[in-house]
């Protein structure tokens, strides 16, 4: 790669950017142009744990929607997770390291298959989260640009606002709000989940709108009469991407974490649908006579929270190489 | 003040205060390996300041940061660094540390970064004192005290317990300077001292880090990319070019004879004052001028306090087809003028008229109607152009915003405007960030041509961009607007920009003008103290003529009163004392030369 390539990489890094020499010449090319989405794409392929995450991810999504099946198109997997059954075995777990057997994670008091109930907790909590991660980043972002690009009057109102939803202790909000809108479904209780965590983004964005809107292509494009709302989407915002990208990553491993809370208090999803965290709510007294119960869907939150914590470490650094290691 | 060629070193151990010899640095990055400096030799002497000139990305600066053992962790040095005797390279970490400060200082570009705002100038005079074990308490206090009165600081009793924001650019620069001399270094590594500051503080800072090397006998590797500031302080010159030094010799040798292509383009590239005689004036035909202000007011609010006034009372005017140049030094009102003139800030009284309708009072709708016929030029090329666009894309912004053309006639447009601005017509599908600077100001002028304004607002559009670079932009700014006869109003702090472009310069001063008139008039025979100021404070590639400037802003500062702004040793006369103790006899204290002329 040559030289030139350099500056793209760190954008205002400390050293010196070798190109400028070449300026006297005649402005050429040699190698292949790069966006900066690609850059980006380069440097996160680089990030070992954050692949790993994403394959941990993909593992886990394709398991938990092809195994048992979603909607009314049927999975794989021969048992669903409402129907009770003999108990065979104490409900041990069956699975081996090279099978699975009848029932590979065990089965519930009432017989139910514990591996079908741990797969449907898996795409609710999975849902649920993406859904809040999605939903809570278009609200904050709307919110936060509109603060931090038109300032006065409508900064103070909306930042005030903000303060307000900061300073209620989210998971008595998110109770309330979730038990009363727990019987309408998952997604209305992924909804209001969302309308109590845009919090932090809305602040983020914000502070990055307030500091792009001080740069001199942003006065450029207002001196040539663009309007507000043009300079917000075509110049203001695409260069937030990489802020919000990640901060909606987080959001989402969050977004796991309260769901899971809510629904382990019990004013979260509502049976007889499930998620992981009613499931080990359900059987937590079980933890010492029966712990697969208990183990099973708490390695399930593990791994999500950990994967996406993963992913969002491997866009940050791609999207800031600043901040990484050197080199 | 003695002559520069009376100043010859002294000899100690091998005669050099910093020498390189081979150095080479490389730095692994993403994308495989930079090479920034390549197998460079170098040397000062005592009391000799050596100038390391090149445009930015040379090496320059990594060269200088490589003899305070201060790179990043992903450079790799060879070669040796050798500082008063001791060789760098082998240094531990607490060897390095005392060397920094002891052996070899540093005075930074941006005066007001190189100090901590939140600290006062007393502790962090103090810190560096006490930290080298030099003096502690009160006994520091008295040399911060001293050393303050030393580089020209007034009061410095009651100034020392300040911030750094209570001080003016020059003064902060003046004060970094000092702390650079606290623990009497053997040589000073300047990268840049005066880039950020006015040209008449430029002057004075100059000044004195002049007296430093002739009274303290410290050695200068001064970096800077101005030729001015070389022939006005160099005694040997050192031209980098990618890397490598291409020529390296007396400062009368190099800037009078240069051997090497690079160095004779650099030096052509130099704008010099007086270079285009006299022109005739620009005579408009019927119709509104493209600009016209008249008794402009812009003031800034400020909470709890009087608004501060940022222009007072301006009015000027640009013809169509006209360059006017509006000079000053920062804080002068020129850049608000500009914004002004835009309709990006509100002006407080008076009239700002575009192609004869005011925009004070105007509406959006005939805002942005009127604003088609106004392009605008930025002074940063990192900052101007969108990230996320494709330079294509930048370039048709105007048009897509007014709605003119279709997709095609907006693509061919982008491809004519690429061509008038010498770029080749395949950039229109790359990003900013894989331009250089001057290439990106291309892109932003083209853009500003892309709706055939009648006015241009350009601000600054050269000063960050390196000499050479610079030259091509303004010949390449000049023919375009010939071709396209519009009126520009050209802010710039270079009178000799200002003198190469311009056909009308107004002079302003903390936001009043001072004098406008025909470009040769204000230039050749200023007529205000303040103008003539500016115009001797610029300097001239050529020591020998650079000389007598300096030798006439001396006598003219006399004249008006001015103080000189060399060390004021007489005013620390313990000094002697103080540098015995430290610098254990080694450091022979040259006789001492008498200040200022």
């Amino acid at each position: 790669m040559s030289e030139d390539r350099r500056d793209s990489a760190m954008q205002g890094s400390p050293e010196p950017l070798p190109h400028a020499g070449s300026e006297i010449d005649d402005p050429q090319f040699t190698d292949k142009s790069y966006s900066q989405g690609q850059l980006v794409r380069r440097r996160f392929f680089r990030h070992k744990g954050a692949i790993a995450g994403l394959a941990v991810l993909i593992f886990i999504t394709l398991l938990a929607f092809t195994s048992i099946g979603i909607g009314g198109i049927s999975g794989w997997w021969d048992k669903d997770f409402t129907s009770t059954g003999t108990v065979l075995n104490g409900g041990k777990p069956t699975i081996g390291w090279f099978y699975l057997g009848e029932h590979p994670f065990g089965q519930d008091s009432t017989g139910r298959d514990y591996f079908a109930r741990v797969m449907r907790g898996t795409q609710v909590s999975l849902i649920i989260a993406f859904v809040v991660g999605i939903a809570s980043t278009m609200i904050g972002t709307v919110i936060g640009a509109v603060a931090g690009y038109f300032r006065g009057w409508a900064e103070s109102l909306l930042m005030r606002v903000t303060d307000l939803f900061i300073i209620i202790p989210l998971l008595v909000f998110a109770a309330v709000l979730g038990r009363i809108a727990g019987d309408s479904g998952i997604f209305v209780f992924a909804l209001v989940l969302a309308a109590v965590t845009w919090t932090g983004l809305a602040r983020l964005v914000r502070g990055e709108v307030l500091s792009l809107r001080e740069r001199e292509f942003v006065s450029a494009a207002r001196a040539i009469g663009t309007g507000n709302w043009r300079i917000i989407l075509r110049h203001i915002l695409p260069n937030t991407v990489g802020v919000i990208i990640v901060a909606t990553t987080f959001a989402i491993a969050s977004a796991i974490l309260l769901e899971t809370a809510l629904s382990y208090l019990g004013f979260g999803v509502q049976p007889p649908d499930i998620s992981l965290g009613s499931l080990i709510s359900e059987y937590q007294t079980a933890f010492t006579s029966r712990p697969w119960l208990f183990w099973f869907p708490g390695v399930f939150i593990l791994a999500i929270a950990l994967s996406v914590n993963f992913i969002g470490d491997g866009l940050r650094d791609a999207f800031d190489p600043r901040q990484g290691k050197d080199g | 003040m003695t002559t520069v060629e009376n100043s010859t070193p002294q000899p100690i151990d091998d005669g050099t205060v910093l020498s390189f010899s081979g150095l080479d640095v490389k730095f692994n990055t993403e994308f495989g390996k930079v090479h920034a400096v390549k197998g460079i030799s170098l040397e000062v002497r005592p009391g000799e300041v050596l100038a390391l000139v090149g445009e930015s990305g040379s090496g320059k600066s990594v060269t200088s940061t490589s003899a305070l053992g201060l790179l990043p962790r992903n450079a790799t040095v060879n070669g040796a660094i050798n500082v008063a005797g001791n060789s760098v390279d082998t240094m531990g970490d607490r060897a390095l540390r005392k060397m920094r400060g002891d052996d070899v200082a540093m005075v930074f570009q941006e005066p007001m970064t190189a100090l901590n705002p939140v600290l006062s100038v007393r502790t962090q005079m103090v810190e560096a004192l006490e930290l080298h074990g030099k003096a502690y308490g009160k006994a520091a206090d008295a040399r911060a005290i001293e050393l303050l009165a030393m580089v020209g600081i007034p009061d410095p009793e009651k100034r020392l317990y300040q911030y750094p924001h209570e001080f003016s650019g020059g003064q902060r620069q003046r004060i970094v300077i000092a702390m650079a001399l606290s623990c009497d270094p053997k040589v000073i590594i300047a990268d840049e001292p005066t880039t950020a500051l006015d040209v008449t503080v430029q002057a004075e800072i100059l000044d004195l880090l002049r007296s430093l090397k002739d009274e303290l006998n410290t050695g200068i590797l001064l970096i800077t990319h101005s030729m001015g500031v070389v022939a006005d302080m160099a005694d040997r010159v050192a031209v980098m070019y990618k890397g490598d030094i291409v020529e390296q010799g007396t400062a009368r040798e190099v800037l009078t004879q240069p051997q090497h292509d690079y160095t004779k383009r650099l030096l052509d590239a130099v704008p010099r004052l007086g270079s285009r005689g006299e022109t005739a004036p620009v005579v408009q035909g019927e119709g509104p001028k493209a600009l016209e202000v008249n008794d402009l007011v812009v003031e800034y609010h400020r909470q709890g306090k009087e608004p501060f006034r940022a222009v007072d009372s301006v009015s000027l005017s640009v013809k169509r087809g006209e360059i006017v140049g509006l000079v000053g030094e920062s804080g002068s009102g020129k850049s608000t003028i500009a914004r002004c003139a835009l309709g990006l800030i509100p002006a407080a009284s008076g009239e700002v008229a575009i192609l004869g309708e005011d925009i004070t009072k105007m509406r959006r709708k005939p805002l942005k109607a009127l604003r088609k016929r106004v392009g605008v030029v930025f002074q940063d090329p990192a900052s101007s152009l969108n990230p996320r666009l494709p330079v294509g894309d930048c370039i048709a912004e105007p048009m897509d915003v007014h709605k003119i053309g279709t997709s095609k006639s907006r693509r061919d447009k982008v491809a004519e405007l690429l061509d008038a601005v010498e770029l080749p017509r395949d950039v229109a599908n790359r990003y900013p960030h894989e331009l250089s600077g001057g290439q990106r100001q291309r892109v932003s002028i083209a853009r500003a041509l892309s709706l055939d304004p009648e006015l241009l607002v350009a601000d600054e559009p050269t000063s960050a961009l390196d000499v050479s670079v610079q030259a091509s932009v303004l010949k390449m700014f000049t023919h375009l607007q010939e071709q396209y006869n519009f009126g520009c109003l050209f802010v710039s702090h270079d009178l000799a920009v200002i003198d190469m472009l311009a056909d009308h310069v107004v002079v302003l001063k903390d936001g009043k003008v001072v004098e406008q008139g025909a470009r040769h008039q204000v230039l050749a025979d200023p007529q205000q103290e303040y103008t003539k100021r500016l115009l001797m404070a610029a300097p001239v590639p050529d020591p020998e003529e650079q000389r007598q400037r300096r030798l006439e802003r001396y006598d003219f500062m006399k004249e008006i009163g001015e103080e000189d702004h060399g060390l004021h040793l007489d005013e620390a006369p313990d000094r002697k004392d103080l540098m015995g103790g430290s610098a254990g006899g080694e450091g022979q204290m040259p006789p001492g030369v008498s200040g200022g002329n």
